[in-house]
């Protein structure tokens, strides 16, 4: 649902305080706790899809994304960015798995994606459109702004306010973030989430999949880490 | 690529999930001999369903492993009859299913019983508050068929599907601490109630502080071993927590594939062909007789398969689209009322609310199982004063803590930005110790709410694509908000840290990019009238009598419930309508 109203609970009603006040604004004056602690290291990777320009663009990007920092691992110290990459030589990059018959026209944004680009074309046309952009506002490439910068380009591509031709910096934006999300979080076995620490961190068991001896033990935290179906064999 | 005439069969079925299945069963026992015809792939436990390459989110859930091909088919959306069209281009709100089990073999086993009142709902609510209680542009009817009739097949479908809950009331007794509301039984479950999540517990304490009446969902997931009336055998739930989008690997989760096709598989006078996609119903000179179907296979050639009887089986809204293409029956129309197919298209009107505890609180939201958790049914159906409400349908309100995945799972508290340290922050402090409640509403059908051809848009046959008119209108808006108004109180009963509502605003469009359920009806539906249905009491075609048109297609509203147990339910009956009439004497089971 678009639309979600916060309520403060009860007691947090009864305490006055307001519940998750977001730690970060998302524009004006950033604080990143611990910022590039861990800049995050990836294993070696030749990307097949991505040329060496669209490669260090997705590197930044998915860098800020999900940021490495005392939380936890960020995204390229987990291989995301060579998920990504993957992804694109997989029948989901080349669109295989929409209904990708025109017309192509626009129509309420309810209604989904109405455009005719596959996810490969949403990079490959929209990377140097929205480089072009960052570089005619910011001055300067996405690569060679500092964090803060980075956060507030792809802040102005998330909002729409850099204007991209033909892939929109929103569409752009949002197959990033997906595909980000997915390969921080996916099983090990589509190359991302190294060492799966995406799930350590937040306390999700991957295929372990047979909780018969913890159903009922109410509240109590789930003592096991994650195995994947690497660890598995299959 | 060949055209290719196959010799006559007493019965093809169009489609091989739940009533595919069914139906393949029922008319084999009558010692038919059954041809089904399954557009999608093959598919089992093994190897779709094998552990543990089944339990990977990435390719199972997120790239639609056992979903629709959208490449090939999908269907156009617009709000309203003037509005222009847009196809459905990504699997989002809806994901329908495809090959041998269809979304039967990846649903989640919620397993209900419709209630008595909302299959005379018109006459119902005519009776309790009004004739002009309903709004004149509800196309509200009775479904021609009563809770009753219907018994003994709720009762034998719960049965095959292995189903775990709670009785209240079986033969007129109380026998135990099951929904006060259920109508009369005349069974047990077949399997205890499974065992329930924290969350769910959680909702059943604090749904009874509040003064509702909270109880054991019933869940086609097998609480204990299980063998079903056809000997096909169950494993219990190990609360793996993927069910809904996955194929169960551990013969735990009701499924076509699982209950009823290992018993088929020995039926000499059985055949099962997937990749066979029918294009059309074919019909005789007269237009009221159909003559069989014709197919494409997976080799692209054009089969004709005649049959003496044939049997719609196909997901949803794909019945009526079938209708259309074989120009079988008058299409609806919206401007005059006139016509039937395609009429009453409805959906399910879900809402949340999530809830946040400190992080000393494991929910556990990865442990869990498609049908499990604990509803309370207070405001579902006309278990409630609707005449000061002013609108007409309910809601049942649960925790289904069905299995929680990081891709798609986490629901976070309002303000999370999307990216970055704080996301990050937010979704480490919250996975493990949220829950979610839904309000899983019904969805009334209205005059302007139906399916026809797109004028445009085309599938991989050239056929064109069903065309879906829908919107949420304010009966509907008003009925979730009330809902989700008392969930909001059971949320607070539990003391968390904050909560988070997310509820439909008045004007609110539908909205496909998000997804809901895919819990649609209506379209074929079905009634006591042939100016007003598309089929009788039987689910007979009125205007062919040798087609029967199953599934939830003929539903003339949406229900709180989920439908597969009344789709089930309906299947059989519309089988033994078969069996003890029409074989007897072919023909309309129901004079017009």
């Amino acid at each position: 649902m678009p639309l979600s109203t916060s309520v403060p609970s009860r007691r947090s009603f009864l305490l006055g305080t307001a519940a998750f006040v977001p730690a970060v604004a998302l524009t004006g004056g950033l604080q990143r706790p611990a910022l590039a602690a861990n800049p995050g290291t990836m294993l070696p990777y030749t990307p097949t899809f991505f040329t060496p320009d669209e490669w260090a663009f997705v590197v930044a990007f998915v860098d800020r994304l999900i940021p490495s920092d005392a939380e936890g691992p960020g995204a390229v110290e987990l291989d995301v960015p060579a998920f990504i990459d993957r992804q694109m030589g997989q029948p989901y990059g080349y669109g295989k798995l929409w209904y990708m018959h025109g017309p192509f026209r626009p129509a309420p944004a309810t209604l989904g994606y109405q455009l005719e680009f596959t996810p490969r074309d949403i990079y490959r046309k929209g990377i140097p459109a929205a480089d072009q952009a960052i570089r005619e506002a910011f001055g300067k490439r996405f690569v060679d702004l500092d964090p803060a910068g980075r956060d507030q380009a792809i802040t102005r591509l998330q909002e729409g306010e850099l204007k991209l031709s033909p892939v929109p910096a929103q569409t752009l934006f949002g197959e990033f973030l997906k595909n980000t999300q997915e390969g921080y979080f996916s099983d090990p076995i589509h190359g991302g989430n190294r060492d799966m620490a995406a799930w350590k961190m937040i306390g999700f068991p991957g295929a372990r999949a047979d909780f018969t001896d913890w159903v009922d033990r109410y509240g109590a935290k789930y003592p096991f880490g994650p195995v994947s179906i690497k660890d598995l064999g299959a | 690529m060949a055209d290719i005439k196959m010799k006559s069969v007493d019965a093809v079925i169009i489609g091989f999930g739940w009533t595919g299945a069914i139906m393949a069963k029922e008319l084999t026992e009558a010692g038919l001999k059954v041809v089904a015809l399954e557009r999608g792939p093959n598919r089992d436990t093994y190897p779709e369903g094998a552990y543990p390459k089944s339990i990977d989110e990435l390719t199972q859930n997120s790239r639609h492993a056992l979903f629709q091909d959208m490449s090939k088919s999908t269907l156009t959306i617009r709000h309203k009859p003037d509005d222009q069209a847009a196809p459905y281009r990504q699997l989002a709100a809806f994901l329908p299913g495809t090959g041998v089990g269809g979304a039967g073999l990846h649903w989640s086993g919620c397993h209900w019983r419709i209630t008595p009142e909302e299959l005379r709902i018109r006459s119902h609510y005519e009776e309790r508050y009004g004739k002009n209680f309903i709004p004149e542009d509800m196309t509200l009817q009775d479904w021609g068929v009563t809770y009753e009739e219907l018994e003994p097949h709720f009762d034998f479908a719960e049965k095959v599907f292995g189903t775990a809950g709670q009785a209240y009331k079986v033969n007129g007794k109380v026998v135990g601490a099951g929904n006060p509301f259920d109508a009369d039984r005349s069974s047990e479950f077949p399997l205890p109630p499974m065992r329930n999540t924290y969350s769910a517990e959680l909702f059943r304490k604090a749904a009874a502080e509040v003064g509702y009446h909270p109880f054991s969902i019933p869940s086609a997931n097998a609480s204990a071993p299980y063998t079903n009336p056809y000997g096909c055998q169950m494993a219990p739930c190990t609360f793996c927590g993927f069910c809904s989008g996955y194929a169960c690997y551990n013969y735990s989760k009701a499924s076509p594939n699982v209950n009823i096709l290992p018993a088929l598989r020995l039926v000499p006078h059985f055949e099962l062909r997937a990749e066979c996609n029918v294009v059309e119903i074919q019909t005789d000179s007269t237009g009221k007789k159909a003559t069989g179907v014709l197919y494409v296979d997976s080799q692209g050639n054009r089969v004709t398969q005649p049959a003496d009887l044939v049997i719609l089986g196909t997901f949803a809204y794909n019945n009526a689209h079938m209708m259309l293409v074989s120009k079988i029956g008058t299409p609806y129309d919206p401007k005059t009322g006139q016509g039937t197919i395609g009429k009453n298209f409805c959906y399910q009107n879900e809402n949340s609310v999530s809830v946040f505890f400190d992080n000393d609180k494991y929910t556990n939201p990865f442990i869990g199982a498609g049908g499990n958790g604990v509803a309370c049914d207070d405001f579902n159906a006309d278990h409630f004063d609707h005449g000061p409400l002013g609108f007409v349908g309910g809601s049942p309100l649960w925790v289904n803590q069905s299995g929680s995945k990081p891709i798609s799972g986490v629901g976070l508290p309002s303000g999370t930005p999307a990216w970055g340290s704080a996301w990050k922050k937010a979704v480490k402090d919250t996975y493990t110790h949220v829950l979610s409640m839904n309000a899983h509403g019904t969805n009334m059908p209205f005059r302007d709410c139906y399916l026809d051809l797109d004028p445009e848009y085309t599938d991989y046959l050239g056929r064109p694509l069903l065309r879906l008119t829908f919107d949420w209108h304010e009966n509907d808006i008003k009925m979730i908000r009330y809902a989700v108004g008392k969930m909001q109180k059971i949320a607070e009963a539990m003391n968390p840290k904050a909560i988070k509502v997310s509820v439909k605003n008045f004007g609110e469009q539908f909205d496909s990019r998000h997804y809901q359920t895919t819990h649609m009806g209506g379209g074929v539906i079905m009634g006591d009238n042939p100016a007003t249905s598309a089929v009788n009491r039987y689910l007979q075609s009125w205007d062919v009598s040798n087609l029967f048109v199953v599934g939830s297609s003929a539903f003339p509203q949406g229900l709180g419930y989920n439908p597969t147990g009344t789709v089930a339910a309906l299947t059989y009956w519309s089988a033994k309508a078969i069996r003890e009439q029409y074989l007897k004497n072919p023909g309309p089971l129901v004079r017009a």
